[in-house]
């Protein structure tokens, strides 16, 4: 530890002012208080104390909470592939399967986002914020397990410089980067980024062949095709089906988002008031079901609403997504009526249009452009009576 | 009976290091200062010169913009040294203590028998009026306007904070005539907080003129800005001055015995202090004979008020103005090899992503907690954190937002004239991005008061 330290020390003058890495600050500074919190006190007047956490342990936090979603994701990569290809495998090797394809992205993920990071800090001579950390992870988590990994590489730059650099890096973001770098590659490369092939790895080895009559569809894709899907409720509450890596475990999910919760990291009032949206909107369609023009419509509205809410990214976007601080909602009053939207419209996308298999993407980004104006009104009510407040005296 | 106002939003964090119930023996008072850095919105002026001989109540300084109010010497001796800064800013005036005090008369006089302006002209030509201090701005109260209402606090809830029954130990007297006095001050009510959940000095059992109302909940229970919030908040175009139950007694002893006598009672407190106990002194005192000698070998910071809103000052510092308490706890500047994944258990947090919360819950754990920031500023990322322990109707974070852009009129929308720096400190202590928010609350005081006035 103090060799280390002692290290940091030699070399940390050829990064200062008048050094010969000066240009490279931030990438030592970024790796310096990677390893160690920096031992600065706190200042002359103000508070002296102050509490244990940072921005680095939060992140941290949200990352814990990822990682049931991401070892599941692994798994079910594996199990579906042997599944499609007809083929007996163990626990292990289905895991070995997946963290052998899924692991790529990960690293791709983040190798390129922190580079891209690192890049405008050394231009900017900013320092390395931490938010990557959660993104990085995030995004490989919501794609499809055959994307191409040089079509991961752009959206992660898609998503780190226009979601978030432009804006002035961390905190600043309109958007969550994570969903951006989605939607890039939704739009970009809709062919891999949905339809029946994408979700299931299916590359054969010499000999082997997929399954006669294998449909890699998702649970949602099925519905919005035909209104039914073969998949059980059950099975989505497992995960034991086909989608985006991370989205398809609500128990897993659900570990997460206990972990979020109980830390305060990741706000009850979003992820309840997302469900109850899901919820009613689900009801309604429920009930409006049999007026429905086409069958398959009739037939997915008929979906009862709590099935709804554990098929398709629901369950992983209000959870990870939808509770990002930065661009959600800020104030409390307003995280219920943003969450309730983001479920509302999650629900009403994905019945609605057939060519948007998943809806909480879209009413996720879509409600990052509102949440301001849901703040903006709930900081009116209070501005509003602090004015009454103001006339009333002079009136009296 | 008075009423009970329930504080919900709040955290009292449990340190290491209270002072023990009883008083030192009396330290004889070598040097005292006055610090002008202590008073807000004042533009100071010298009254003395280094050399010169002054009493107890002699002006040190007075204010540019009212010449009538004074910043008196608590002590008796020769002006001994002016330390000026940058742009020979005074820092502070220093007065060598003779061993027995001599007073300037001020004149005993009953204050029920005086109109508001010579009870006004008697407090501020004998330093005791920058005790009144006025919100909006948090500054020296203008002798010029009246406020709507008078708050006291009658106790502390900070940290480690002293018991209000010793600092005000057999002075009813006192405070019951400070009160009259202050009574002439303001047509509307003068209230006074007590703790519901401890005792109460007795010193407030029957006084006079005075609106008791009790609080329960955690710090910051016991800040006057809470007390105005919850009673009676500020509008706009309205002031309230804001006055400590110390300086109260003070002021009861002018009118009694016509003297400034600036002797208040304060507790030395802090892990690293050995022997922790109160004292007597006076305002400004030298903290030198209570901490040399009497702190843990290392590197410590000595604070002149509490671990929330004090002040850092050295060994041969000065006790500030307004302040009841010395803390000293040790400096936190060591690195910490990996300290943002490790749950420490030696931290204190609000947040359930170290042991701390769990600790609190098996039971009352008190923390020895060094002065270190745990991590980098950054932009806001969190939400919703501030909100735990801010128990005013107000938009914390947005409050600050709208100063750190300069937004007049965002700020006065947004409550900025209700609040001053120590109603802002929990916030600053668990901001997760280390946001310095005392220091901003500061800054948008300071821009309205000179851009609205």
């Amino acid at each position: 530890m103090k060799v280390l330290q002692d290290f940091l020390d030699n070399v940390k003058p050829h990064f200062e002012e008048g050094g010969k890495f000066k240009k490279y600050w931030p990438v030592y500074d970024g790796l310096a208080t990677f390893l160690f919190v920096p031992g600065h006190p706190t200042e002359k007047g103000g508070a002296h104390v102050r509490d244990g956490i940072d921005l680095k342990r939060t992140m941290n936090t949200v990352i814990m909470a990822l990682i049931p979603t991401l070892l599941f994701g692994m798994w079910n990569v594996g199990f579906h592939h042997f599944h499609a290809l007809g083929v007996d495998a163990t626990f292990f090797e289905q895991f070995l399967f997946g963290a052998i394809k899924v692991l790529p992205l990960v690293v791709v993920s983040y190798g390129v986002g922190l580079g891209v990071e690192f890049l405008f800090c050394i231009i900017k001579g900013h320092q390395i914020n931490e938010g990557y950390l959660v993104t990085g992870m995030l995004i490989p988590l919501i794609m499809p397990v055959d994307m191409p990994l040089w079509m991961l590489a752009l959206s992660v730059i898609f998503a780190v410089v226009i979601g978030k650099e432009v804006f002035g890096g961390t905190g600043m973001n309109i958007f969550n980067p994570a969903l951006l770098a989605r939607a890039f590659a939704f739009f970009a490369y809709p062919a891999f980024m949905s339809g029946d092939s994408v979700w299931i790895n299916t590359s054969t080895k010499a000999g082997q062949t997929v399954v006669d009559g294998f449909s890699g569809a998702t649970v949602l894709g099925d519905l919005a095709a035909t209104g039914v899907t073969s998949y059980s409720a059950l099975d989505a509450f497992i995960g034991t089906i086909p989608g985006s890596i991370g989205e398809t475990s609500v128990i897993a999910i659900m570990l997460g988002a206990g972990l979020l919760i109980f830390t305060g990291i990741g706000s009850w009032r979003i992820i309840l008031s997302a469900l109850a949206g899901g919820a009613v909107m689900g009801l309604i369609f429920n009930a409006v079901a049999p007026y429905a023009l086409s069958e398959t419509q009739q037939a997915f509205m008929a979906v009862p609403f709590w099935h709804q809410l554990i098929v398709g990214g629901f369950a992983f976007g209000i959870v990870y997504m939808a509770t990002d601080p930065v661009s959600g909602a800020r104030t409390n009053k307003g995280k219920w009526i943003y969450g309730f939207l983001i479920g509302f419209l999650a629900i009403m996308i994905r019945v609605f249009n057939p060519a948007y298999p998943e809806g909480v993407m879209l009413a996720i980004l879509f409600m990052n452009t509102m949440a301001p104006l849901v703040d903006h009104y709930v900081l009116e009510a209070n501005i509003k009576r602090r004015k009454k407040r103001s006339s009333k005296k002079v009136g009296a | 009976m008075s009423d009970v106002i329930k504080i919900k939003r709040g955290v009292d964090i449990k340190l290491v290091g209270e002072a023990e119930s009883n008083f030192a023996k009396p330290t004889a008072i070598e040097t005292a200062a006055i610090k002008p850095d202590d008073f807000n919105g004042v533009r100071f002026k010298l009254a003395v010169k280094e050399g010169e001989e002054v009493k107890a109540g002699t002006p040190l300084l007075y204010n540019k913009d009212h010449e009538q109010v004074k910043f008196c010497s608590p002590v008796s001796g020769e002006v001994a040294q002016i330390v000026r800064g940058a742009k020979r800013k005074i820092l502070e005036v220093r007065v060598l203590a003779d061993k027995e005090t001599q007073f300037e008369d001020f004149g005993a006089v009953d204050p029920k028998s005086l109109p508001r302006e010579e009870i006004i002209n008697k407090l501020t030509a004998s330093g005791c009026w920058p005790f009144f201090k006025e919100r909006p701005y948090n500054v020296v109260a203008d002798p010029e306007k009246e406020p709507k209402a008078i708050f006291i606090s009658g106790f502390d809830s900070a940290p480690l904070a002293p018991k209000m029954q010793l600092l005000l130990e057999g002075q009813e007297k006192e405070f019951q005539t400070g009160i009259y006095a202050l009574q002439q001050l303001t047509a509307g009510k003068i209230h006074l907080g007590l703790n519901e959940n401890g005792p109460a000095s007795p010193v407030f059992a029957n006084i006079d003129g005075i609106t008791i109302t009790k609080y329960d909940g955690p710090h910051p229970a016991g800040l006057v800005g809470v007390h105005i919030n919850k009673l009676d908040p500020i509008n706009s175009g309205e002031k309230v001055w804001t006055i400590t139950p110390e300086h109260i007694v003070i002021i009861g002893r002018l009118f009694l015995e016509g003297k400034f006598d600036a002797r208040i009672k304060i507790a030395l407190t802090g892990s690293e202090v050995n022997e922790r106990n109160y004292h007597e002194t006076i305002i400004g005192a030298a903290v030198k004979p209570f901490v040399s000698d009497n702190t843990t070998e290392g590197n410590n910071r000595i604070i002149s008020g509490n671990i929330l809103t004090g002040t850092k000052i050295k060994e041969d510092g000065y006790l500030s103005f307004y302040e009841r308490q010395i803390t000293v706890i040790p400096e936190g500047d060591q690195p910490e090899l990996f300290g943002w994944v490790i749950p420490k258990t030696d931290k204190f947090s609000i947040s359930r992503t170290l042991p701390s919360w769990f600790q609190r819950q098996l039971g009352e754990v008190k923390y020895k907690l060094d002065t270190g920031l745990h991590g980098e500023r950054r932009a806001f990322v969190v939400s919703g954190e501030y909100e735990e322990v801010f128990p005013f109707d107000i938009f914390p974070v947005q409050l600050i937002k709208s100063i750190m852009i300069n937004d007049i009129e965002a700020m006065e929308n947004l409550g900025i004239y209700e609040v001053v720096e120590e109603d802002f400190a929990l916030c600053e202590v668990i901001c997760t991005s280390k946001i310095p928010v005392q220091k901003i609350v500061r800054e948008g005081l300071d821009m309205m008061k000179q851009e609205v006035g």
